[in-house]
């Protein structure tokens, strides 16, 4: 059967090769690629030619303490954020005028202005309230620059997550909310066990980029004399002077940034596997 | 709060014309940066649509290493490591001549490469959002790539582009506030000045924050308006 | 309107920024790099203008060597930097002559050298400057200096905070975050004697680690250029033995500065 239908179909020719030509495009894009892996491969370059052990000796370890600050700073305020988001996401999606108001007041006022002014304005403001803070027991808190630093972060990244959490909430569809309520869930049931779930898919994204936003602002604390990564490596550079203390950093933040990004692609995957119609 | 008065009032006694003159130094940068990073970002979103492997690679690196590093250590890089670089290049070349990176300009193009990665993904999704029709309906009518792009394309591609810009918009008017500590004085520096000397630190960061918001207050009118003005060209629905 | 002043004053700047500047060290003009916020060595008056021991002994030094000086300002971190890049041709800044710094730049001879101290806030129980002493405390120090660099290595058992300029650790101490701060006697007590030194006292002078603190401050050059040096070490020279010097000393001080 096949032999016949071999003999009487011809099988279609395959369609001839696309000729690539040598056209102004592919000069740019070759030149924009060399000029692109020289300036990287220079530095890479710079950096293996560079390699001083004496230099790595002394700072790596330094490094690694730094890059434990970073990491525990970010994590922190991470997750005190979260927990500050929530009340604030339900404030923003009252119906009382005033609350919400009061919540957009909050989040208007931590996103639009600079982490740097924040932390200032936290970390020299309770320099300056010291004796207040002192009658009411806080000051033993704000006297460590660290804690500061975490309370200007969580702060800050609440308003935004507050902000993640009520897009990703009134993106899921009214019905489902009328479904629940039909089913005889109250309120609260109905928010932790069908909206809850479908807001945080759609939240996972920007929860991704905000984490990533959050590791890249940290690297300001510096300022306030909190030794992380980048004030380990200011501190490296400013002993040494050679300046591949700052690629050093570059490739470590590049690498953290990356990793990230690359564990939440696959979280998101996974997460979204029965949305898919594909697989 | 009369005492408060007379720390934000001009002249010798008062903090006020500093600080004024911090905020021009932050517009200013903001401004000088945004075209620097537009223009760029747009090359950039153009190497990542196009059909050439290679210019797409370039351009995903350039994006990727841009968007991974932290804003503040870009400026670092480009404040000490191109002035080192271009006394080296010099030197090699043979010429005993400096060139002087000044603060304002390392944090010009420091920001300038920040923005230009984030906004080339705006500009990439604008790009996406524009049907081949649109551009074989260009060459249709006999006009050229760049006619296409200038004519056609490029109208409908900042008004999809405009949300997303604005935002960077946003972030970047914040981000100015790094490039005081590599010594430029806007307000961020003005009002650390002011807070260290008189020891009014929570009165003069509270204003430095007072300040941003109403610069981000002052650009979103601006952008409302120019949302409507690009809206005007869309087709009644 | 002055707002507005500003801004084409600051658009015109960014037009000039990348220009072109040629630095020459045949004596005739010369760019002096210094910090600007490090009383009573160099800082900014009210109205911008330089002032301090440093400033004018480079002034003195200028008029020896008939040079013709113009002063830059630049922050300390990056100090030695900008001197590499060319953004001026010496530092004359209170920087101490050290070894991990001689490996970037050249030096001159020194032209001061003072000892270090700490200073406490009134109210403090700290007895005595040694290690053991000021365990557990929190010592702020200005970073990138010598004085950090030997807190670092001396007060291993202290919390060592390091800050951009003298003003923040100032304020910080003053507002009780910190328990102590080490820096130059001369600058600890320039800053005591005024209505801002008001919450501290002096606790004590450290006695120098040649190895740390070096052969005192002096006036670092790029590399390689040691006729400009030479040109230095003999302006020093000179006033020192005109009386130049000790007029300038007796401004600030009551001793010595140059030291033994």
């Amino acid at each position: 059967m096949t032999a016949i239908v071999n003999e009487h179909i011809q099988p279609a020719l395959p369609p001839p090769p696309v000729r690539r030509r040598w056209n102004g495009t592919r000069t740019t894009g070759w030149i924009a690629l060399a000029v692109m892996i020289g300036l990287l491969g220079g530095l890479s370059l710079y950096l293996i030619l560079a390699w001083d052990s004496e230099l790595v000796a002394k700072y790596a370890p330094k490094y690694w303490k730094g890059l434990q600050i970073t990491l525990g700073l970010v994590a922190t305020s991470l997750v005190f954020g979260a927990a500050m988001s929530l009340p604030v996401a339900m404030a923003r999606l009252s119906p009382s005028r005033t609350v919400g108001a009061l919540a957009y007041a909050y989040v208007y006022l931590f996103r639009g202005t600079p982490l740097l002014a924040q932390v200032f304005l936290v970390y020299y403001g309770a320099g300056e309230f010291r004796p207040e803070l002192q009658s009411v027991g806080l000051w033993a808190f704000f006297r460590d620059p660290w804690n500061c630093a975490v309370f200007a972060f969580a702060l800050n990244t609440a308003a935004y997550q507050a902000e993640i959490l009520r897009g990703a909430i009134q993106s899921v569809a009214k019905g489902q909310w009328e479904a629940a309520e039909a089913l005889g869930l109250t309120r609260l049931q109905a928010f932790r066990k069908i909206i809850l779930p479908q807001a945080l898919i759609v939240a996972l994204r920007p929860y991704g980029n905000e984490i990533i936003l959050m590791l890249k602002g940290s690297a300001i604390v510096a300022i306030i004399t909190v030794l992380d990564l980048m004030g380990e490596t200011r501190r490296a550079y400013s002993r040494s002077f050679d300046f591949q203390t700052y690629l050093w950093a570059a490739v470590v933040y590049l690498l953290m940034v990356e990793t990230i990004r690359n564990i939440w692609e696959r979280l998101e995957k996974r997460l979204t596997r029965h949305l898919r119609r594909d697989g | 709060m009369d005492e408060m008065l007379a720390l934000l009032s001009l002249g010798d006694t008062g903090w006020g014309d500093e600080i004024a003159s911090g905020v021009g130094v932050t517009i200013s940068l903001a401004l000088a940066t945004l075209p620097l990073g537009l223009l760029i970002g747009f090359f950039v979103a153009l190497a990542k649509q196009s059909e050439e492997q290679t210019l797409r690679l370039a351009g995903n690196i350039y994006t990727t290493v841009f968007r991974g590093l932290p804003e503040l250590l870009t400026l670092f890089l480009v404040y000490f490591g191109a002035q080192i670089g271009i006394r080296q290049l010099l030197l090699a070349m043979g010429s005993e001549t400096t060139i002087e990176i000044n603060s304002f300009l390392a944090g010009m193009v420091a920001l300038g490469l920040v923005f230009s990665s984030f906004s080339s993904e705006v500009f990439l999704s604008a790009f996406r959002a524009i049907p081949r029709g649109q551009y074989e309906g260009g060459y249709a009518i006999g006009l050229s790539r760049f006619q296409t792009m200038r004519l056609i394309i490029l109208p409908q591609l900042i008004r999809i582009a405009l949300p997303g810009l604005s935002n960077l918009w946003m972030i970047l008017l914040k981000d100015t506030a790094l490039v005081s500590v590599i010594g430029l004085s806007d307000i961020i520096r003005q009002t650390g000045i002011a807070a260290r000397v008189t020891k009014e630190a929570f009165l003069f960061f509270g204003v430095a924050c007072l300040l941003y918001l109403a610069l981000a207050i002052l650009s979103s009118i601006a952008i409302g308006a120019i949302n409507h003005w690009a809206a005007k060209g869309d087709a009644p629905r | 309107m002055r707002f507005l002043k500003q801004l084409t004053l600051t658009a015109a700047a960014l037009a000039t920024a990348a220009a072109l500047s040629s630095a020459q060290a045949d004596g005739m003009k010369l760019k002096i790099g210094t910090e600007g916020a490090y009383p009573p060595f160099n800082n900014l008056t009210a109205d911008g203008k330089l002032e301090g021991f440093d400033i004018d002994i480079a002034k003195a030094l200028c008029a020896e060597m008939k040079a013709e000086c113009t002063f830059v300002t630049q922050d300390w971190d990056g100090i030695i930097p900008a001197l590499q890049a060319g953004k001026y041709d010496a530092i004359i800044a209170s920087m101490s002559i050290t070894d991990e710094r001689k490996k970037k730049v050249d030096f001159t001879e020194k032209y001061y050298n003072t000892p270090p101290a700490i200073a406490v806030p009134k109210d403090s129980a700290l007895k005595g400057t040694s290690p053991a002493d000021l365990a557990d405390a929190a010592i702020g120090v200005q970073g990138s200096t010598t004085h950090s660099n030997y807190t670092e290595a001396t007060y291993t058992d202290s919390t060592v905070r390091g800050y951009p300029t003298a003003d923040e650790y100032k304020l910080d101490i003053a507002s009780g975050r910190l328990d102590a701060v080490v820096d130059d006697v001369t600058v600890l007590q320039e800053w005591l004697e005024s209505e801002d030194g008001d919450c501290c006292k002096l606790l004590g002078t450290i006695v120098p680690d040649p190895a740390i603190h070096g052969e005192g401050a002096g006036i670092a050059i790029r590399k390689g250029e040691t006729e400009l040096a030479q040109k230095f070490n003999a302006a020093i020279e000179a006033i020192r033995a005109n009386g130049v010097y000790k007029s300038i000393n007796d401004k600030y001080f009551t001793f010595d500065a140059y030291g033994g």
